[in-house]
């Protein structure tokens, strides 16, 4: 089996036009489910829900991809809300 | 605060977006197209192979001058992976395409080339705005509001993708289901020209398409590949509901997918470009959301207009289509001077009339529906009777 991925990387390559101040989304970090959390954090092709060792919840939205896989599969749970970002940020496909 | 009135206001500029902005502003129509993108192309996503037929009929001869990659002449489709992997190839050059010419696209090419075509014809194409609401009154859309900003329309075309929350808001669509949605995820690889001619044996300007199903111990993922011009396209694709069914992530399938002894060695030397991903909403007929109302057309990805045949995924051609019959709806619409659902009611019957909801609807019937049109292949059947040669099921 192949080595284990590393998304970040991919994503290095990506042009973001980021929007440091607002998430367009809202995750519930403290959301108890665990089994709920698993498969989002699973789900996301951007891998921007990262568990720390202590099992403490991550989210990341500026590496977003902007699919809305978290939004079909976890929205009123894990996903509290979600939106794209305000114009011109977010990704931006050079390619596509 | 609207000084002016658009006859027609469209949200989203990908491929049905862009084609109604194009044929209605072409009939002389004030068309104002809303992107919330810094071009049109930079949200959007393809696998992607684009079947020209529906744009045909738009701009003719298109792809003479369009950014397209390369042409479809040869498709591949696998089971299994790696070592055990069983794959028939057409020559789709010999196989006469039921939907004639196809070819590699990237997007955020493709659709900055047919935005300027759009803006040729005339129409207004602003970017870098999200539109937020509609404006509604008693069920009747008339205009669009973006941050302080309220623009009106006799008419409002959303084409804003496969989450069209507008629509989802407007209560004309329900959130998808897991078993309703597909995520694709892609990486573009960048390869010398000659080195893809000669791995893939094309020659310049020839594309491979190639689909792979039930991939993984777990079977849970497809994936496809395609050739560019200097780039490959590969990726995984998972309907979401399968997440459950495995332990695996989904950056993780196309790494293991990537890294199988069949493909790795075609992508060697190969640097990545770009990483994307998308939702495709695949959930057929059940998925249909309310198609038009007062003063509202649904096109494209937002209107669910996708099709997983089988032998192939369709969504850019049902597309381009929707929006062409969206535009010939309201240039109808405009003659009457009635916007309400009692004229744009005609849209979902041409779609009903046209392959898209045929395709929509599932591969037999769209087959069916290509058979009527005088073809005479059937790739399906070509490919399970070779399957089935083969040993596979």
């Amino acid at each position: 089996m192949a080595a284990k991925v590393n998304v970040a990387e991919k994503l290095g390559v990506n042009k973001f036009n980021t929007d440091e101040k607002n998430s367009h989304i809202d995750v519930d970090k403290g959301y108890a489910d665990k089994k709920e959390v698993d498969r989002v954090l699973r789900a996301c092709p951007a891998a921007i829900y990262t568990l720390d060792d202590n099992g403490t919840l991550f989210f990341d939205y500026l590496g977003c991809l902007e699919c809305g896989t978290c939004k079909v599969l976890s929205e009123g749970k894990l996903v509290k809300s979600w939106n794209y970002p305000v114009g011109t940020k977010g990704i931006e496909y050079r390619l596509g | 605060m609207s000084e002016e009135r658009f006859d027609c206001i469209i949200v989203g500029g990908g491929l049905a977006g862009l084609t109604a902005a194009y044929v209605l502003a072409g009939e002389g129509q004030e068309v104002l197209l809303v992107e919330k993108g810094n071009y049109s192309g930079a949200k959007n996503m393809t696998g992607g192979r684009l079947y020209g037929h529906s744009l045909e009929k738009v701009i003719a001869d298109f792809a003479a001058s369009a950014p397209v990659e390369r042409k479809v002449v040869k498709e591949r489709l696998s089971r299994g992976v790696g070592d055990d992997m069983v794959t028939v190839e057409y020559d789709s050059a010999g196989l006469a395409c039921p939907f004639g010419e196809s070819y590699t696209v990237l997007r955020g090419k493709f659709d900055r080339w047919l935005a300027d075509q759009a803006e040729e014809q005339g129409a207004m194409l602003i970017y870098g705005v999200r539109v937020d609401s509609l404006l509604e009154e008693n069920g009747k859309v008339f205009g669009v509001v973006a941050g302080d900003e309220e623009m009106e329309a006799n008419v409002v075309i959303l084409a804003d993708g496969a989450n069209s929350l507008l629509a989802q808001n407007l209560g004309y669509k329900a959130p998808p289901q897991i078993n309703q949605a597909t995520v694709g995820v892609k990486e573009v690889i960048g390869l010398s020209e000659e080195i893809i001619n000669e791995r893939f044996n094309l020659a310049s300007g020839e594309g491979l398409a190639w689909l792979f199903y039930g991939n993984g111990e777990d079977q849970v993922y497809d994936a496809f590949l395609y050739t560019n011009t200097d780039s490959v396209s590969i990726g995984v694709t998972m309907m979401l509901g399968e997440i459950d069914h495995t332990q695996n992530s989904v950056p993780q399938m196309l790494e293991d997918f990537k890294n199988n002894s069949k493909i790795a060695p075609l992508l060697e030397g190969g640097r990545l470009m770009e990483y994307s991903a998308h939702l495709i909403p695949e959930g057929g007929e059940n998925m249909l959301p309310k198609l038009y109302g007062d003063g509202i057309i649904l096109v494209g990805d937002a209107a669910a207009l996708c099709a997983n045949l089988g032998f192939t995924l369709r969504g850019m051609d049902l597309a381009v289509e929707s929006g062409l019959l969206a535009a010939k709806t309201v240039l109808a619409a405009q003659e009457q001077g009635d916007f309400s659902a009692d004229t744009l009611c005609a849209y979902e019957k041409a779609l009903q009339e046209s392959f898209v909801l045929a395709c929509v609807k599932g591969g037999e019937s769209c087959l069916a529906a290509v058979k009527a049109g005088g073809y005479e292949e059937d790739p399906i059947s070509a490919f399970n009777t070779a399957m089935g040669e083969a040993g596979i099921k």
